[in-house]
C-alpha cells in the first residue's frame, strides 16, 4: 500500500510588542518570577483586559506578508478550560472571527491567522517534568498574557523535511517583519502538527493525530517522521489510527498520548464580553502594509530569477544581513555574473560563520573587485579565496594591491610557466603517454604538478593549453 | 445638631454651612454600622479612619459611603458575598470607588450581598441573610440587599450597588429608597468582581433622587481600564424639575399586567395618574419580546458567570481545599464545591451547559437574538415616548425563606427589571408608597445615556410623591452624642 502523509501546521509565535496583550506589563525576558504581573494578567477578581494596539498592527503586518484577507471587523472569544497556567480559567483567543483568513506562504496555503494571549509558565518539581507525577508545580506569570499570533495552515505538506523547511521560511518571515525574534529554544515559536496518512491518489485524508508543542525545527521534523512511521506501521498491519493528541519527547523519540478524541476539551467558546469588537479601518491596513518590507519568499524568487542556486537564494533570503551584502556586491560589480558573486558571498559567509559581513573589514566593492580579478585571470580562484579574501576580511584594503603584496598574481604564458609545464611532463611520462593515446583524464597529475610548483598561481585553462601544445595535441 | 440630615445632599450642605462636621457624621454612622442588627455589613471601618480636614473641602465633604462587597477595595476584604473569597483583600481599588473617594467620600463599610450578585433576596450570601429594616421578617431584596437596607435604615447616607438584572432597583424598591441602574458603559466595571460582564453596572442607592444624581455625577466616565466604558456625553447636574409638562410616558402591557400583586398595581396606577397630573401624557404600549427577557437573561447571565467564576480555582487566592488523592482536578472540585453556594453552583452549571458544544446555538445563540429583539422593542418605543413606566418589582418584600426552595419564583422578582438590563438602558426605581405597609417601587426607564432627563423626571415624581413616601420613612439611628456634651465643637 502506497500511503501518502498529509501534514498541516499550527504555529504560535510570541510577538515582540512592548507590553502584554491585555495589560500594561512589559514583556518579560528572564526577569525573576512573577515580577512582570498586575491584577489583569494575574486574573485577579474584577480586573478587565484592554487590547494592545501594537499587537493588532503586528497581526495585520503578518496578514499582509502572508497575503491574507484582513477582516474589517474581528472579535475575541473566550476559550474556557481549567489549568494552573491560565489564571482566569479561560484564554482570550479568537474563534470564528479571526483577524486574517486565507493567504499562502510558498506552496502552502494559510487557513487563518489570529491573535491570543500566552499562558503562564509552569515549572513542575519532580522527576517527570510534567504535571502528572510532579510533587508540586510552580507558576511564573511573567509570560502570562504575552501576545501570540497563531498561524494555521491548510494540510498542504507531505513530508517531514518539507514541513521543517517551510517552518524555517515562516520563522524567517516573522523575523524579517520585525514582529518576533523567533527564538525557538526560548519558546517564542511553538509548532503543533496534524498528521494523517491515506492511500496516494485516493484524494481522501486519513484519521489525523495532533503533535503538540514542538519547539525546534529539528524536533518538528523528527516528531512528524516518528508519527508518520507509527501510523504507517498501524495501517500496514491492518489496524486503525485513533484520533488523539500526542506529545513527542525529543530525548527518547517517543510519542505519548495526551488525550483521546473522547477526552478532548469542550472549550465553550463565546464572545469575550469584556472587549469591544476590533474595527479595522483603511488607515490601519495602510500603516501595516507600509511596515512590511521585502519578505524571504519574495527574495528567494528574485534571487533565483537572477540565476542563483536554490541553496544560495535561501541562504541570503533567510539571513537578511547576508542578502543585503550580496546585493551591495552585485551593485558594485561590473559585468560579473550574479551567480559568481553569490558563490563568493557564500565563501564570505563560510569564513565568517555566525558573524555578519558588516562586522568584518570587507567592503562589498572590494569583493566585487576581487571577483573581477579572478574573472580576468589576474589571480587564480584558490589563492584569491585563501589568501586575498582572508586578508580583506581581517584588514580590508584593495584586492589588486594584496595580490601584488602577497605575490599570488597569476602566471601568464611566460617562460616560467612553460618551463614548469615541461618539467611536469618530464616527471610524469606515463601520464603524458596515456594523454597522447587519447585518455583526457590523464592530464590530471601533470596539471597538479604545475599547480604545486606555482603555488596555485597558474591559470588552470592556460596550463592545459600549454600541456597540449607541448605534446603536439 | 437638631436633626440628622435626611439625605446625602443635606449632609454635604450642613457640613459646608458649618452646622455639622464630617467627623461627627462619620462617628455617628460608624457607631450605627457597628451596632447594625440587619446584617447589612461585611466590614466596617474603624472609628479612627474617618475623613480628615482636606476631605471636607471636596465635593462630597467627607461624608460616609457604603460599598457593596464585590467592589475591590485595596487592603479591605472584598468577598463578593462568597465563602471562596473569605477575607480576600485585593491589591487595588475599583475605578468607581476610587473616583468617589477622590471626590471626598469616606469609605465606611462594605455591604452584604447575594453571593457574586446572584439572587433577589440577599439570602444567598455566605455571610448570612440581610433583614429588611421595614420588617425584619422579610428580605431586603437583592443582590445589593446590604446597601439598600443600610441606606433605608439611615445608617449611611448613601451606598454603591451593582445591577445585573435588577440588583439595585429591586432592593431599592423593597426597602423604599432610590436606586439607579445606569446605561451599560456609563460607569467603569474595573474592579467590580464580575457576575455577567455584558450586564453588570455600578449604580447609586440613595434616599433621594438628588443624591442619586450627585453620586452618579462622580461615577461616570471612560476608564482606560474598561474597554466597554464610554465618556458620558454631558455633565450630570442636580435634578430640579417639578413638572413633567409635554413629556410622553409609555406603559407596557407586558410588564404591568399578570403577576403584579394587587397592592403594587394599585400603587402603580396611582403614580400613572400622578404623571398625568404633572402635565405628561401616558399611553399604553407594547414591548412584545419583554416576556422572554427572563428566559434569555437566565441563559446569558449564567453563561458569562460560568466563565467569569472559573478563576476561583484555589490556585492563587481565596479558599483552597486540598485534594486527598493529590490530583489537581480534585483540588479544583473540592475548592469549588466548598467555596460556592447552591445558587452560584446552579448558575455555573446552567451556563456551562448553555455554552457546550452542540447546545450553544440553541441556548446562548438564541438568547442573544432575543436580547437584540428586546433592545429593538425599546428603540421602537422610544420613538414614541420619552420614558417608560413600570412597577420595579411585581411584589413588595417577601418573607425570609419564602422563595429559597423555588428558584423560578425567586427569578420572577426580576420580571420587570431584566428587560432594561438586556437592552443596556438606564432605569431608576423611586419609592412609590406602600402595599400592606411595605415599600413599593416605581421604575422609570429611558433610552441610553438619558440619565440627566431620567433623573429630572424622577425628581418631579419624587416631589409629587412626597406625602405617600413619608408614610414609609424610618427614624434615623444616628446619634450625635459628641454634640450633646459639647465635645465635638467644630460647628460651634
Amino acid at each position: 500500500m502506497n500511503l501518502q502523509p498529509t501534514i498541516g501546521l499550527e504555529i504560535h509565535v510570541q510577538l515582540d510588542t512592548r507590553t502584554k496583550m491585555f495589560c500594561a506589563c512589559e514583556l518579560s525576558f528572564g526577569e525573576p518570577p512573577n515580577t512582570r504581573t498586575c491584577p489583569v494578567c494575574l486574573g485577579l477578581p474584577g480586573a478587565l483586559p484592554v487590547l494592545n494596539a501594537q499587537s493588532i498592527h503586528f497581526g495585520l503586518m503578518i496578514g499582509h506578508a502572508l497575503g491574507c484577507e484582513l477582516a474589517p471587523q474581528s472579535i475575541f472569544h473566550r476559550k474556557n478550560y481549567f489549568y494552573p497556567d491560565l489564571p482566569k480559567g479561560f484564554q482570550i483567543s479568537q474563534y470564528d472571527a479571526p483577524l486574517c483568513r486565507g493567504g499562502s506562504l510558498g506552496d502552502v496555503r494559510i487557513d487563518r491567522v489570529h491573535l491570543e494571549e500566552d499562558a503562564a509558565k509552569l515549572n513542575h518539581v519532580g522527576v517527570s517534568g510534567r504535571i502528572h507525577g510532579a510533587g508540586s508545580s510552580i507558576v511564573d506569570f511573567n509570560r502570562g498574557g504575552t501576545p501570540l499570533v497563531e498561524v494555521v495552515t491548510e494540510p498542504d505538506l507531505h513530508d517531514a523535511e518539507e514541513a521543517r523547511v517551510w517552518l524555517a521560511l515562516l520563522a524567517a518571515t516573522m523575523r524579517q517583519l520585525g514582529v518576533s525574534d523567533v527564538r525557538m529554544a526560548e519558546g517564542s515559536l511553538r509548532c503543533d502538527a496534524n498528521v494523517s496518512l491515506a492511500p496516494a491518489g485516493s484524494g481522501e485524508l486519513g484519521v489525523k493525530t495532533e503533535l503538540k508543542n514542538m519547539n525546534s525545527f529539528s524536533f518538528v521534523k523528527r516528531g512528524i517522521e516518528a508519527e508518520i512511521a507509527r501510523q504507517r506501521a498501524l495501517l500496514e498491519s491492518g489496524a486503525e489510527v485513533v484520533q488523539q493528541t500526542l506529545h513527542f519527547d525529543p530525548r527518547s523519540g517517543n510519542l505519548t498520548s495526551l488525550r483521546s478524541k473522547e477526552e478532548a476539551h469542550d472549550y465553550r467558546y463565546f464572545p469575550e464580553p469584556d472587549l469591544v469588537p476590533i474595527a479595522i479601518d483603511e488607515e490601519m491596513v495602510q500603516r501595516a502594509r507600509e511596515a512590511v518590507g521585502e519578505l524571504p519568499a519574495t527574495r528567494i524568487a528574485r534571487y533565483e530569477h537572477l540565476g542563483l542556486s536554490a541553496e544560495h537564494a535561501h541562504q541570503f533570503a533567510f539571513r537578511p544581513a547576508l542578502g543585503s551584502f550580496f546585493e551591495a556586491v552585485l551593485s558594485a560589480a561590473d559585468g560579473a555574473s550574479p551567480r559568481e558573486l553569490a558563490t563568493w558571498t557564500a565563501h564570505v559567509a563560510a569564513a565568517l560563520g555566525e558573524r555578519d559581513p558588516d562586522a568584518s573589514a570587507l567592503e562589498p566593492a572590494a569583493l566585487a573587485a576581487l571577483v573581477a580579478l579572478v574573472g580576468a585571470g589576474r589571480v587564480a580562484a584558490g589563492p584569491a579565496r585563501t589568501v586575498v579574501l582572508a586578508r580583506l576580511l581581517s584588514q580590508g584594503g584593495d584586492p589588486a594591491r594584496i595580490v601584488e603584496q602577497e605575490g599570488v598574481g597569476a602566471l601568464d604564458d611566460d617562460a616560467g610557466l612553460a618551463d614548469a609545464v615541461a618539467a611536469a611532463i618530464a616527471e610524469h611520462p606515463d601520464a603524458a603517454e596515456r594523454l597522447r593515446a587519447g585518455n583526457a583524464k590523464a592530464i590530471g597529475p601533470i596539471v597538479g604538478h604545475v599547480m604545486r610548483a606555482t603555488k596555485g598561481r597558474a591559470d588552470g585553462g592556460e596550463v592545459t593549453r600549454l600541456v597540449h601544445e607541448r605534446l603536439g595535441l | 445638631m437638631s436633626a440628622p440630615p435626611r439625605t446625602a445632599t443635606e449632609a454635604v450642605e450642613a457640613i459646608r454651612a458649618g452646622q455639622l462636621s464630617a467627623r461627627e457624621l462619620w462617628l455617628a454612622c460608624q457607631a450605627a454600622a457597628t451596632d447594625d442588627e440587619l446584617n447589612a455589613f461585611t466590614w466596617v471601618a474603624d472609628a479612627d479612619d474617618g475623613p480628615n480636614e482636606e476631605a471636607a473641602a471636596l465635593p462630597f465633604a467627607g461624608i460616609p459611603l457604603a460599598v457593596k462587597d464585590l467592589f475591590c477595595t485595596e487592603g479591605i476584604p472584598s468577598q463578593a458575598g462568597s465563602r471562596i473569597l473569605r477575607d480576600y483583600r485585593p491589591p487595588y481599588t475599583a475605578t468607581v470607588v476610587r473616583q468617589l473617594l477622590d471626590a471626598g467620600a469616606s469609605l465606611l463599610a462594605k455591604t452584604n450581598q447575594d453571593e457574586f450578585a446572584m439572587g433577589s433576596s440577599n439570602e444567598n450570601s455566605a455571610y448570612g441573610a440581610v433583614l429588611n429594616p421595614h420588617d425584619r421578617g422579610r428580605v431586603p431584596g437583592g443582590s445589593s440587599g446590604g446597601s439598600a437596607a443600610a441606606v433605608a435604615a439611615g445608617i449611611v447616607p448613601w451606598a454603591l450597588g451593582t445591577d445585573t438584572g435588577g440588583s439595585i432597583r429591586q432592593p431599592a424598591a423593597l426597602c423604599g429608597i432610590v436606586g439607579l441602574k445606569p446605561t451599560y458603559g456609563a460607569c467603569s466595571r474595573y474592579g467590580m468582581i464580575a457576575f455577567a460582564s455584558s450586564l453588570d453596572q455600578a449604580g447609586p442607592l440613595t434616599r433621594s433622587v438628588a443624591d442619586a444624581a450627585l453620586l452618579f455625577s462622580k461615577m461616570v466616565g471612560r476608564d482606560p481600564c474598561d474597554s466597554t466604558s464610554l465618556a458620558f456625553p454631558e455633565a450630570i447636574e442636580l435634578p430640579r424639575s417639578e413638572r413633567l409638562d409635554g413629556l410622553r410616558f409609555g406603559v407596557p402591557d407586558e410588564l404591568t399586567g399578570e403577576g403584579v400583586e394587587t397592592g403594587v398595581r394599585a400603587a402603580f396606577e396611582a403614580s400613572v395618574a400622578l404623571v398625568e397630573q404633572l402635565g405628561a401624557s401616558v399611553e399604553r404600549c407594547q414591548l412584545p419580546h419583554a416576556p422572554h427577557a427572563l428566559a434569555a437573561y437566565y441563559l446569558i447571565a449564567p453563561a458569562e458567570c460560568s466563565s467569569n467564576l472559573a478563576r476561583f480555582d484555589g490556585v492563587r487566592y481565596g479558599l483552597r481545599v486540598d485534594s486527598q488523592d493529590g490530583s489537581l482536578e480534585e483540588m479544583y472540585s473540592r475548592t469549588r464545591a466548598e467555596g460556592f453556594g447552591a445558587e452560584v453552583k446552579r448558575r455555573v452549571m446552567l451556563g456551562t451547559y448553555a455554552l457546550s458544544s452542540g447546545y450553544y446555538d440553541a441556548y446562548y445563540g438564541r438568547a442573544q437574538r432575543v436580547r437584540t429583539k428586546i433592545a429593538e422593542d425599546f428603540r421602537a418605543a422610544f420613538e414614541r415616548f420619552d420614558f417608560i413606566l413600570t412597577p420595579t418589582s411585581p411584589t413588595a418584600a417577601f418573607e425570609l425563606g419564602a422563595r429559597t426552595s423555588d428558584p423560578l419564583a425567586m427569578y420572577l422578582s426580576d420580571f420587570c427589571t431584566v428587560p432594561m438590563s438586556l437592552a443596556g438602558i438606564p432605569a431608576i426605581s423611586i419609592p412609590n408608597g406602600a402595599s400592606g405597609g411595605l415599600p413599593v417601587g416605581l421604575q422609570v426607564v429611558g433610552p441610553a445615556f438619558s440619565e440627566p432627563r431620567l433623573l429630572d423626571a424622577a425628581h418631579a415624581l419624587e416631589l409629587a410623591h412626597a406625602d405617600r413616601v413619608k408614610t414609609i420613612a424610618l427614624p434615623s439611628p444616628l446619634r450625635f452624642e459628641g454634640n450633646e456634651n459639647g465635645a465635638a465643637g467644630a460647628r460651634e
